[in-house]
């Protein structure tokens, strides 16, 4: 007789449970990490946060030079997103199951969007940095490749998801390629991208002010200097500013999503 | 790419000894052999799993057959170049089981896709259609019963519209035949029901012969003029609908559902 479906799937949870305490436990321990004095420090952080970081009235003055910046670092990641997603596309467009052309291309596109994908932001920056220094195109090309990754392999699925059946059909009335890209893919699968490069864009936001802060550019870079010459309130200024941004940003993209999809 | 060996009265389909294997796995299909006349009603029915889609998508070269032949109009489907396979698919419309329509965009624009087959690639990909591919869609819209839904998006419409909608874009091919994959296995009995009696009517008036993957034994009893019975990739049973037995009908399911089947076709 076959063992009750019942224990098993209990022992199943115990045994993931088991690993995952061991897991904790060990990397606490390898890592020698005070977990008590890890929490409690988050409190004094917290104190200091609140006397110290906090925008007064001369910071305030400061506050065009941080909207400038703020308004080039949003136009370097909607830059860097949308060209990324127009040669994403074409990425996908190889690398989809239900549009490639023939299987070399298409594993070829995905090991490529595999590659951008899983470098690291920041090691974008750094390798980029070598060949165009500190400037806004180091910027902007590393967050074009890692928005080219990550778009391509969503736009494939996105491609995969939405028109697979609809392709087949336009097979079998003997469409061309091109007339099946035109007019079932793209009208199956565009708002699903454009919801997708929306996310990208607000991520993007966001990363920019990392990636900044290596390159040298952007608002990200304000707030190095800021905060090493210790002018928190300047600081705390850059950070709610971004804050606000990326709030907006999400609001605005998430009524285009309502609309679109 | 003459037609001289169209002689009349020679059959429109003609599937000779055709073998499919997938790799590794059993054969889909083995040794089938059949031909299809100019306006014939077939249904094919069989167990699930037993090659009806793939035998389908052979015709039109969806799938390509492993050994034997399948001769369209005289000619050999699995030797046309790009060309002459679009030019042929263009005249063999195709229906589905999940209508497979592109649901975001309106009835209109779904059935004219059925055009795309015979238009220059510029015209195709830029969505460009005369006026009288517009007429003819609008009419076979309004004659399948979806005037009102014209410009209505497809994700809007029930199963039974989106599969008049598929119907209608396999129509404005002007098709000499159509292949149904399951036309109404997500539909409901009264959706079911107009939908067979349309492919019925379309496939009498305008002489366009129809091959029907069904397995509701009943359905193909009723509307056929002939069906094909196929079990395990083999041709079991072809004859009328007269024919089909109940003994036959077991044969064609396997031994294990005798009785049920056998309730079914009376």
């Amino acid at each position: 007789m076959p063992a009750d479906i019942f224990v098993k799937r209990r022992n199943d949870r115990l045994l993931f449970f088991a690993a995952l305490s061991v897991l904790t436990v060990g990397s606490i321990v390898i890592t020698q990490y005070d977990v008590a004095a890890g929490f409690t420090s988050i409190g004094k952080a917290f104190v200091w946060g609140l006397s110290n970081f906090y925008p007064d009235a001369h910071a305030m003055t400061k506050l065009p030079e941080v909207l400038q910046k703020l308004w080039e670092t949003i136009l370097m990641s909607v830059a860097a997103t949308t060209t990324a997603a127009l040669f994403a596309m074409m990425l996908a467009m190889v690398g989809s199951r239900t549009t490639r052309i023939n299987l070399l291309f298409s594993i070829f596109a995905r090991g490529l969007a595999s590659v951008f994908r899983n470098i690291p932001l920041v090691a974008w920056a750094m390798i980029l940095m070598l060949a165009f220094s500190q400037s806004q195109l180091t910027g902007y090309l590393a967050l074009f490749f890692g928005s080219l990754g990550f778009l391509t392999r969503a736009f494939i699925e996105t491609i995969d998801e939405a028109s697979t059946h609809a392709v087949e059909a336009l097979q079998a009335t003997g469409a061309n390629y091109s007339s099946i890209i035109l007019q079932a893919v793209l009208p199956s699968s565009l708002p699903q991208m454009v919801s997708w490069l929306l996310f990208m864009i607000d991520t993007n936001i966001r990363d920019a002010t990392l990636v900044g802060l290596l390159t040298g550019t952007g608002v990200g870079f304000l707030f190095d200097v800021y905060y090493k010459s210790f002018h928190f309130h300047e600081a705390s200024l850059v950070v709610i500013a971004i804050v606000i941004t990326i709030i907006a940003i999400e609001m605005i993209s998430n009524s285009i999503r309502r609309i679109i999809l | 790419m003459t037609q001289i060996s169209q002689l009349p009265g020679s059959p429109l389909l003609e599937v000779n000894h055709v073998k499919k294997h997938y790799d590794g796995a059993r054969p889909a299909l083995e040794d089938i052999s059949f031909s299809i006349r100019k306006g014939e009603f077939v249904s094919v029915i069989g167990p699930s799993g037993a090659g009806k889609s793939t035998l389908l998508r052979c015709i039109n070269r969806m799938i390509e057959v492993s050994q034997g032949e399948i001769r369209f109009e005289g000619l050999s489907v699995g030797q046309l170049n790009r060309t002459d396979l679009k030019k042929l698919r263009s005249k063999i419309g195709m229906i589905f089981q999940h209508y497979n329509l592109v649901e975001r965009l309106t009835v209109i624009e779904n059935v004219l896709h059925g055009r795309l087959g015979s238009k220059s690639t510029l015209a195709g990909a830029l969505g460009r259609y005369t006026r009288e591919e517009k007429q003819h869609a609008m009419e076979l819209i309004a004659t399948l019963g979806l005037a009102e839904q014209v410009y209505q998006r497809c994700d809007r419409l029930s199963g039974g519209q989106k599969q008049r909608v598929g119907i209608a874009r396999a129509l404005v091919q002007d098709p000499k035949m159509i292949l149904c994959d399951e036309p109404i296995a997500s539909l409901d009995p009264s959706a079911s029901r107009i939908i067979m009696e349309q492919l019925k009517r379309f496939s009498k008036e305008m002489h366009i012969s129809l091959i029907v993957n069904l397995h509701q034994v009943d359905v193909a009893l009723k509307y056929s003029d002939r069906i094909l019975g196929v079990n395990k990739g083999r041709l079991v049973f072809d004859g009328g609908p007269g024919d089909l037995s109940p003994e036959r009908i077991s044969e064609i399911y396997g031994t294990e559902s005798t009785g049920m089947k056998a309730r079914y076709a009376s």
